[in-house]
């Protein structure tokens, strides 16, 4: 007999807008506090203390735009937002503070988050959408040169970039950059070169979102439509596709792979998060809490197993936080 | 009959006389069915028959020429062999001129379209008589676009002449259509109106057909008009009328060659798309039997029967159904509210009586938001059943609104088709089950709604006796219909009153008699089914006097569909009324009917008139008949 799925472990209130990206910090030690940045779409980045479940501060950035990314850059004092208001800020948050240190006009338009990824002590490659239509452009953080901006071939017509994700083998080796498109296909391209190395129509519809895991050298995407795409990668560079997964609704907002590996856990349109293990993608449980399409979900980085927590932003204003498999 | 050979100089003269003497008597067939194709081998290479054979038919005295002449484009396998035959014949004689372009193409319309072929063929074989080709064109085309000719000529003489026009198109050569292209151009758009104005689908689909291929005539490239219209034999036959199988002529796009044209262009997209797909999904589950560490199976899954699709739920009480048909945003729920409003409109009859004349305005004026597949039949069984519900205030409030202000007219139309399909479900017994659904139920406008002529009624007159008697016969095992009080009858009147009431008033957006003539001829095919469905109903003869002094207003009507509505109507009453009433109530109508019956048979241009007028009669003498045979 099946138990039937948990109960959130806490809700959070008090973002009144829709939840747009989550970003967790619990990566630190004691008498750091557990924290959960979320970004709303009232242009509000609220920052959660994860032990009282309140907001302790509250940060206004984005000209009341929607927010859709937020990213730390190595611990809870340096983040990363990205909004509608076309710009990207850098905030630093050390001792209280709450000021915006430098941002970056991207004159993007559209609703690709940005991709970071730290490459060097203190360096950090950002990927994101570039002014041009099908162009995604990628920045040396902090400090803000450009490193390549990666163009699809004429003709081409993959659209707008929807998703992005910048990863490495191991640390010293390339960077290289997944970028899913709105035409359905997945490109995996080399960032010295500035050149594709491969491309993988995975979908029929935009792909929403995607995640790769690189060890296994396996990626998973999802789109608008009723599947969910496994791809992988060989050793020649090549994108291929290992899996369809068929679901019961259509439509997907986010997929993130647990940092173990174990699990990943989707947010759907459905107002659903379904968690699948992630080595054959077994449909391991669907948590139904929220009552409008589900934005965002968010592993934490917690280093003890026990207290590792999902987080799932929705449109209906609530944020849910979950313990689900953590005994593994 | 022999031939003198050997070029020796004989006059013909007599032969030619024998041969018209013996055309003109009626006996063509018998005698060009030899002389035809002794001509044909014997022509076929040799000059000097030729002009023998040329010289026969010019000797023809004038008085005979047409019957030679016609006979000869009668029989003859070919326009090629028709040119041999003939020769220059209708550049040289005036009267075989007059026949072939005028007689045989503008005022008979009996002969096949092979005769036409021939006939037109011959024109555009030589240079002299190809001006006649083009002269005979634009008179065809003066008549095919004359408004009146359209109105009053029969279906298949206007189907004739759109032949011809098609078979001339067919020949002509392009610096014959530069020259001419304006003027092709002109009549073609004062053509399509007339014949998009007319009530009768097929004078309305050859209208089409022909405009589309002049369009495509005139504009070899660019955009070239194109109708939608049933394609059936009828119209496949006349499109393969534009090409030739000649070589000479110039090539049009045949309806044909387009299609394998895309069928070829599909062929090789479906193959790139198969490749496409194939490298999107190599590799698969091979990868299953490489059995990895399955460290998996210690997460368990939980319980996930809850997860079922997401769907919107309708709303379950009728004024909620309102509310958001009226003007909610949520297109999920208004488009599961359309779905799911029939269904509930008839559990909850009381509920429904309540704001049924609310909820009859928001379906008559309910437009489609989102695309849901048979919007307009889902829309039309809610206004049934709404209108069935509640008969009175609905019918009330329907009929008022057939002749307000500002409806278009595909809602006046629907009010029709509703009124009607509710007094069908109210006029039979309810254990029929579900109404038998007439084939008219499709609100399309193209389809003529119900098989109103009386033979058809007779049929099902005739099948309601049937299972009267085998119910007698068999006794127990056929279920027995219960009777139940016709429905139909308190609100007969309520349905066909208000209907006829207004019909000569004319308004700014809808005047009945002038412009909106097809909103009339469904009015008048409805009030005959309005009638028909009468039938045992306490109304039914105030209604039928009613209806008689209508059709009597309104019997000189220039639309034939109307007229064939007029007829069914008469029809109808003579079936509904009990004959004692008839004759008690409406002697002097039904005489005066009577003698209009049988002017429309003899008279009346369209060939469906004549046969519904000719059934209406019998019914007379049928009813004459069985009141004469009852003893008094």
């Amino acid at each position: 007999m099946a138990l039937p799925p948990p109960d959130p472990q806490f809700v959070l209130r008090g973002t009144s807008a829709a939840v747009h990206t989550l970003h967790f910090s619990c990566a630190g030690q004691e008498p750091d506090v557990p924290i959960l940045f979320s970004g709303s779409e009232n242009g509000f980045i609220h920052v959660w203390n994860l032990k009282t479940h309140r907001v302790d501060m509250g940060l206004d950035g984005h000209g009341r735009k929607s927010v859709y990314c937020v990213e730390t850059m190595g611990g809870k004092d340096r983040l990363l937002s990205q909004g509608r208001d076309q710009r990207i800020c850098l905030w630093d948050l050390a001792e209280g503070r709450t000021s915006v240190t430098d941002s970056v006009f991207t004159e993007n338009v559209g609703f690709c988050r940005c991709s970071l990824l730290k490459v060097a002590q203190g360096r950090w490659l950002m990927a994101m959408a570039a002014k041009a239509l099908e162009e995604v452009q990628v920045l040396e953080l902090p400090s803000k040169t450009s490193v390549c901006t990666l163009k699809p071939e004429v003709g081409a017509k993959l659209g707008m970039p929807m998703c992005l994700k910048l990863w490495q083998l191991n640390c010293g080796s390339q960077p290289l950059l997944l970028a899913g498109y709105e035409d359905g296909s997945v490109v995996l391209w080399n960032l010295s070169m500035g050149k594709a190395l491969s491309q993988l129509v995975c979908h029929q519809e935009p792909v929403m979102s995607l995640d790769f895991d690189s060890e296994k050298a396996k990626g998973i995407s999802g789109s608008s439509e009723k599947v969910l795409s496994i791809w992988s990668l060989n050793e020649q560079q090549n994108l291929q596709v290992y899996k369809i997964h068929k679901l019961v609704n259509p439509g997907i907002s986010d997929i993130t792979i647990r940092p173990d590996k174990k699990i990943l856990a989707t947010a759907g349109w459905d107002h659903r998060i379904r968690i699948f293990g992630w080595k054959k993608l077994k449909p391991l449980a669907v948590l139904d809490y929220h009552t409008a399409t589900v934005h965002c979900v968010s592993f934490s980085d917690h280093k003890n197993p026990s207290e590792r927590l999902l987080a799932a932003g929705s449109k209906d204003h609530r944020i849910s936080i979950w313990s689900i498999y953590t005994q593994t | 009959v022999c031939f003198l050979t050997d070029g020796m100089d004989c006059s013909i003269s007599f032969v030619s006389h024998v041969l018209g003497k013996v055309c003109i008597h009626g006996r063509q067939k018998e005698i060009l069915s030899v002389l035809v194709p002794r001509l044909t081998d014997l022509t076929k290479s040799d000059c000097i028959w030729q002009r023998i054979c040329w010289r026969l038919v010019e000797c023809v005295p004038d008085r005979w020429m047409e019957a030679v002449v016609l006979g000869f484009v009668q029989r003859a396998p070919g326009a090629d062999v028709l040119s041999r035959l003939l020769g220059n014949l209708v550049v040289k004689n005036k009267k075989a001129q007059f026949v072939v372009t005028q007689k045989v193409l503008l005022l008979q319309y009996s002969h096949t379209t092979a005769v036409l072929q021939n006939l037109l063929g011959y024109l555009s074989l030589d240079s002299l008589r190809r001006a006649l080709l083009i002269k005979v064109l634009q008179e065809l085309l003066e008549t095919w676009g004359s408004s009146s000719a359209v109105k009053h000529s029969p279906p298949e003489q206007q189907q004739y002449i759109s032949k011809a026009i098609l078979i001339c198109l067919s020949h002509l050569k392009e610096p014959e259509i530069e020259s001419c292209r304006q003027e092709l151009l002109t009549s073609m758009m004062e053509g399509v109106k007339c014949h998009l104005d007319s009530n009768l689908p097929q004078i309305r689909r050859l209208g089409m057909i022909v405009a589309e291929s002049i369009s495509s005539k005139i504009n070899t490239d660019g955009p070239v008009l194109k109708f939608e219209y049933e394609e059936d034999d009828e119209a496949r036959e006349l499109k393969s009328l534009l090409v030739q199988t000649q070589p000479s002529c110039v090539g049009p796009s045949l309806p044909d060659d387009d299609r394998s044209e895309k069928a070829a262009a599909a062929l090789p997209l479906l193959l790139e798309s198969d490749k496409k797909s194939q490298t999107a999904a190599p590799g698969m589950p091979d990868e299953e039997s490489d059995a990895e560490l399955d460290s998996d199976d210690d997460l368990i899954p939980y319980d996930m029967s809850e997860d079922k699709e997401l769907k919107t739920k309708a709303p379950v009480y009728i004024r909620d159904c309102i509310e958001v048909l009226m003007g909610s945003e949520d297109v999920d729920k208004w488009e599961a509210t359309v779905k799911a409003l029939e269904s509930l409109i008839r559990k909850n009859p009381a509920a429904t009586r309540e704001v049924s004349v609310e909820l009859a305005k928001v379906l008559l004026h309910l437009e489609e938001k989102t695309c849901i597949e048979g919007f307009v039949e889902l829309r039309q069984r809610a206004q049934v059943a709404v209108l069935t519900t509640d008969p009175v205030p609905v019918a009330k409030y329907l009929t008022s609104q057939f002749y307000s202000l500002n409806y278009s007219l595909r809602q006046r139309v629907d009010i029709l088709d509703v009124l009607v399909l509710a007094a069908q479900e109210l006029s039979y017994p309810k254990s029929h089950g579900k109404t038998k659904h007439s084939s008219a139920q499709k609100p399309c406008i193209q389809v003529i709604p119900e098989s109103d002529s009386p033979k058809d009624w007779r049929r099902v007159v005739d099948e309601r006796i049937k299972s009267k008697t085998r119910r007698f016969a068999t006794g127990q095992r056929q279920v027995e219909l219960a009777s139940s009080p016709n429905a139909f009858s308190s609100v007969a009147g309520h349905f066909f009153f208000p209907l006829i009431q207004h019909f000569d008033r004319p308004l700014t957006t809808f005047d009945l008699l002038g412009e909106d003539h097809f909103v009339l001829g469904r009015l008048v095919h409805t009030l005959a089914v309005l009638m028909y469905l009468a039938v045992n109903t306490v109304a039914v003869a105030a209604m039928g006097k009613a209806l008689l002094e209508f059709v009597w207003a309104l019997r000189f009507h220039t639309d034939s569909y109307v007229r064939q509505g007029l007829l069914s109507c008469v029809s109808s009453v003579l079936l509904s009324v009990p004959a004692e009433r008839l004759l008690e109530d409406m002697t002097e109508e039904l005489l005066e009917t009577q003698s209009w019956l049988g002017d429309v048979v003899e008279k009346d241009p369209d060939g469906e008139c004549r046969r519904l007028a000719l059934q209406t009669l019998l019914l007379m003498e049928n009813l004459k008949k069985k009141l004469e045979a009852v003893p008094s």
